[in-house]
C-alpha cells in the first residue's frame, strides 16, 4: 500500500501523520501542489477542514474519505454517494471524552470554577468571600440529540441526582427520559442544555432566539456539538442582555474565532474545540482512521462507515 | 424590633457564618441575637458580660470553639455549626458539659462532591487552562492548545468514604473509573475495594480525592510518600481540610513533576494558598467554597432554624452530630 495516495487536509495529529506516512504515501494538502491531485485515493479530513464539493472534484481518483472525527458536517455526502466515494468517521471511541467534557463545562458554568481560580491567583480572596454559586445536582437537564454522545451525558448527569428530558429527531423506546417533540418545549422544561446533536441542514440554528428565551435567565447552554447548531449572534446578545444564565461553550460558528464580548463574561466558559482531545483518545481516533484506510485498500468491510 | 423581640429566644453569633449574613434578616425576625463583632470589647470580655444566660449559639465551620471559649458560655446547651467539618469545636469539652452539637450532616454532601468532579475533570482536561487559553484571544494564533488526559479508566482513590466519599464514587463511576477507598472503617455493604493505608491506595490509584474529616490522625496523611507512590501521572483532589495534605511537600512535588496535577478547595493556611501554586496550570484552585451555593445556603438556613426551633420547643434536634 505504500504507493497509495492519502492526502491529510490540515495538520490534525503528529501521531496520525506519522502512522499514514508509514503506511501510504502522504500528501499534506497544506503544502502540496495540485499536480499530485492524481494521485490522491484517500482523504483525511477533521473538523477544520473536511472533503469539501471543491475538493472532491479536483481529485479524481479519490475511493474514500476518512475523517478524524464523528462529525461528518465537512464532508460533501451528497457528493461521495454520487461519485461512489467511501466514507468513514471515528464514533464511539470519543463518546466517553465528549460527554465527560460536556459535564466538565456544566459544572465550570454553574460553580464558576474558572472564575474562582482566578478569584484565588489574583489574591482577592484575602479581602472577602467570592460570590455564591448554583448547585448542579439535582437539575433538571434537558438534552438536544440522545444518540451516543447524548446518551452518555444523560447516564453522567443521573449520577448527580438530575432529571433527563431530551428531543430527538425520534422518539426512543427504549428510554425512560421524558421526550419532547421540539427544541423550544425542552429548553423551557429544563435548566440545563446540553447540544449534542449532529449538525445538518436539518439542525442548524437549532438553537434560536425562541429556544434561548425558553431557557431564561436562570438557563445554561453546553455546547459540545457544531457551532451551528446555535445562533450566535442570538446567544451572544442574549448573555450580554442577561436573558440567558450562562454558557460552557466547546464550538462556535467560525472557529478558531469567538465573539467579543463573550471574552468577557465571567458566566461563560469557553474552551477551544478540544472535546475529543486527550492524548489517550487522540490516538484511539488515529487507530481508527487508519484501520478504517487499511481495510478499504485491502478491500476488507470498513469498520466504521458512514457511506 | 418591637415589643414582643425580649420573647424571642437569644442566640450568641460565632464567627460570624456566611450563612448568617446572608440571611441575617430572616434569622432576626424568628430570634434575637448576640453578635460579638459588633462590639469593641474583645470576645471573651464580650461573652462574659452578655452572654452568661445564654443557652444557644450559631458557629461557623473556622471559628475555633475552644473550651476556654465555652468557659465564658456557662449556660450554652446547644451549638449549631454551620459545617458539616467538626475539628474547629472541642467535643470533648462538649460532652463534658453536656452541650448538644448540630451541624449540617449530609446535607452538603453532593455539592461537595460536585465541585470535587468538576475541579478533577478542570485538571485533567485543562478546563480553566482552555478558558483563558481562549479568553486572551491566544486560539487564533497559537492553534495548538495541550492534549488534555480521560477521565474514564481513572482509578479513583477515595479517602474517607462518609457520606461525601459515597457521592464522589457514585458520580466518578458513572464516568467509568474505578473506585477503591482508606476509610477508618471498612465498609461491609460496599463493593468498591478497601486498602487498609493510603500508602497503599495511593500505589494502586491514579487519582486520590480526599474526603476525610480532620484529625490527629488525618493532619498531613498525604505526605511526600504518598504522593511519590502516587505517582507522576496521579491528581489530587482535596475538598477535606488543608492539614490533611502537607501543603509544602505538594507544593515541591508539583514543582518538580512527581505529580500530574491537583484541585484543591482547602489550604493549610486559608486565605493564604502557597502562592507557588498560582503559576501552576495543572493546578486548579477554589476558595473554600464547595458548600456555598445559593440552594445550599438557603437549606442551611432552614437547617439551622430547624435545629433552633427544635431545641427550643422541647423536641429532637433535626441534625445532631453522631456519637463517635
Amino acid at each position: 500500500m505504500e504507493n497509495v495516495g492519502v492526502m491529510m487536509t490540515t495538520p490534525m495529529s503528529a501521531y496520525l501523520e506519522q502512522q499514514l506516512q508509514q503506511r501510504f504515501t502522504l500528501f499534506k494538502l497544506w503544502e502540496s501542489s495540485h499536480s499530485l491531485a492524481d494521485s490522491v485515493k484517500a482523504v483525511v479530513g477533521d473538523t477544520k477542514i473536511g472533503a469539501d464539493s471543491k475538493l472532491i472534484d479536483s481529485l479524481p481518483r479519490l475511493e474514500i474519505v476518512s475523517t478524524y472525527s464523528v462529525g461528518v458536517d465537512k464532508i460533501d455526502l451528497e457528493k461521495c454517494r454520487d461519485r461512489g466515494i467511501r466514507v468513514t468517521n471515528t464514533p464511539d471511541v470519543l463518546t466517553e471524552d465528549v460527554s465527560d467534557l460536556a459535564i466538565g463545562l456544566a459544572l465550570a458554568t454553574l460553580r464558576k470554577i474558572c472564575a474562582c481560580h482566578a478569584f484565588l491567583t489574583t489574591g482577592s480572596w484575602k479581602n472577602g468571600d467570592f460570590q455564591l454559586t448554583t448547585k448542579f445536582s439535582g437539575k433538571s437537564i434537558g438534552i438536544l440529540g440522545l444518540g451516543r454522545i447524548g446518551s452518555a451525558i444523560a447516564k453522567r448527569a443521573e449520577a448527580f441526582g438530575c432529571t433527563i428530558s431530551y428531543h430527538s429527531r425520534t422518539k426512543r423506546q427504549t428510554t425512560n427520559y421524558r421526550y419532547y417533540s421540539n427544541a423550544v418545549d425542552l429548553a423551557a422544561n429544563c435548566q440545563i442544555l446540553f447540544v449534542a446533536c449532529s449538525l445538518t441542514n436539518e439542525t442548524r440554528h437549532i438553537v434560536n432566539r425562541e429556544v434561548i428565551s425558553a431557557l431564561g435567565p436562570q438557563g445554561v447552554l453546553v455546547n459540545i456539538g457544531r457551532g451551528a447548531l446555535v445562533d450566535e449572534h442570538e446567544l451572544v446578545s442574549a448573555l450580554c442582555e442577561g436573558r440567558l444564565g450562562g454558557a460552557g461553550l466547546d464550538v462556535f460558528e467560525n472557529e478558531p474565532h469567538v465573539p467579543e464580548p463573550l471574552l468577557e463574561l465571567e458566566n461563560v466558559v469557553l474552551l477551544p474545540h478540544v472535546g475529543t482531545d486527550t492524548v489517550e483518545t487522540s490516538m484511539t481516533m488515529a487507530d481508527l482512521v487508519v484501520a478504517n484506510l487499511e481495510c478499504h485498500f485491502l478491500r476488507k468491510p470498513l469498520l466504521t462507515p458512514v457511506i | 424590633m418591637g415589643s414582643g423581640d425580649e420573647q424571642l429566644p437569644e442566640i450568641v453569633v460565632l464567627g460570624p457564618p456566611v450563612v448568617f449574613a446572608l440571611y441575617d434578616q430572616q434569622f432576626s425576625s424568628r430570634f434575637r441575637f448576640l453578635r460579638p463583632w459588633e462590639s469593641e470589647e474583645p470576645l471573651p470580655q464580650f461573652l462574659a458580660s452578655r452572654a452568661r444566660s445564654t443557652q444557644a449559639a450559631i458557629c461557623s465551620g473556622d471559628f475555633s470553639l475552644s473550651a476556654a471559649v465555652l468557659a465564658n458560655l456557662p449556660s450554652l446547651r446547644l451549638v449549631v455549626t454551620s459545617s458539616a467539618g467538626l475539628n474547629h469545636i472541642d467535643l470533648t469539652e462538649c460532652r463534658r458539659r453536656g452541650i448538644a452539637v448540630a451541624y449540617a450532616g449530609n446535607f452538603f454532601s453532593p455539592d461537595v462532591a460536585d465541585l470535587a468532579v468538576g475541579l478533577l475533570i478542570d485538571v485533567l482536561r485543562k478546563v480553566s487552562a482552555g478558558n483563558r487559553f481562549v479568553k486572551n484571544g491566544l486560539w487564533p494564533n497559537k492553534p495548538d492548545f495541550p492534549l488534555g488526559f480521560k477521565l474514564g479508566g481513572k482509578r479513583v482513590g477515595i479517602v474517607g468514604l462518609g457520606s461525601i466519599g459515597f457521592e464522589v464514587a457514585k458520580r466518578l463511576k458513572a464516568f467509568g473509573c474505578g473506585i477503591s477507598y482508606y476509610s477508618r472503617k471498612k465498609k461491609p455493604f460496599v463493593s468498591y475495594t478497601s486498602y487498609s493505608t493510603i500508602h497503599e491506595l495511593a500505589s494502586n490509584c491514579n487519582v486520590l480525592v480526599l474526603c476525610c474529616s480532620l484529625t490527629e490522625q488525618t493532619h498531613h496523611l498525604v505526605n511526600r510518600e504518598v504522593m511519590l507512590a502516587l505517582g507522576k501521572d496521579g491528581v489530587i483532589v482535596n475538598i477535606a481540610r488543608g492539614a490533611v495534605i502537607d501543603e509544602k511537600e505538594l507544593v515541591a512535588c508539583l514543582l518538580r513533576g512527581e505529580i500530574a496535577g491537583a484541585g484543591l478547595d482547602v489550604f493549610e493556611h486559608e486565605p493564604r494558598p502557597s502562592p507557588e501554586l498560582y503559576q501552576l496550570n495543572n493546578v486548579v484552585l477554589s476558595p473554600h467554597n464547595a458548600v456555598l451555593t445559593e440552594e445550599s445556603m438557603e437549606g442551611l438556613y432552614q437547617l439551622i432554624c430547624g435545629n433552633l426551633d427544635a431545641f427550643f420547643t422541647g423536641k429532637p434536634l433535626l441534625s445532631q452530630i453522631p456519637d463517635e
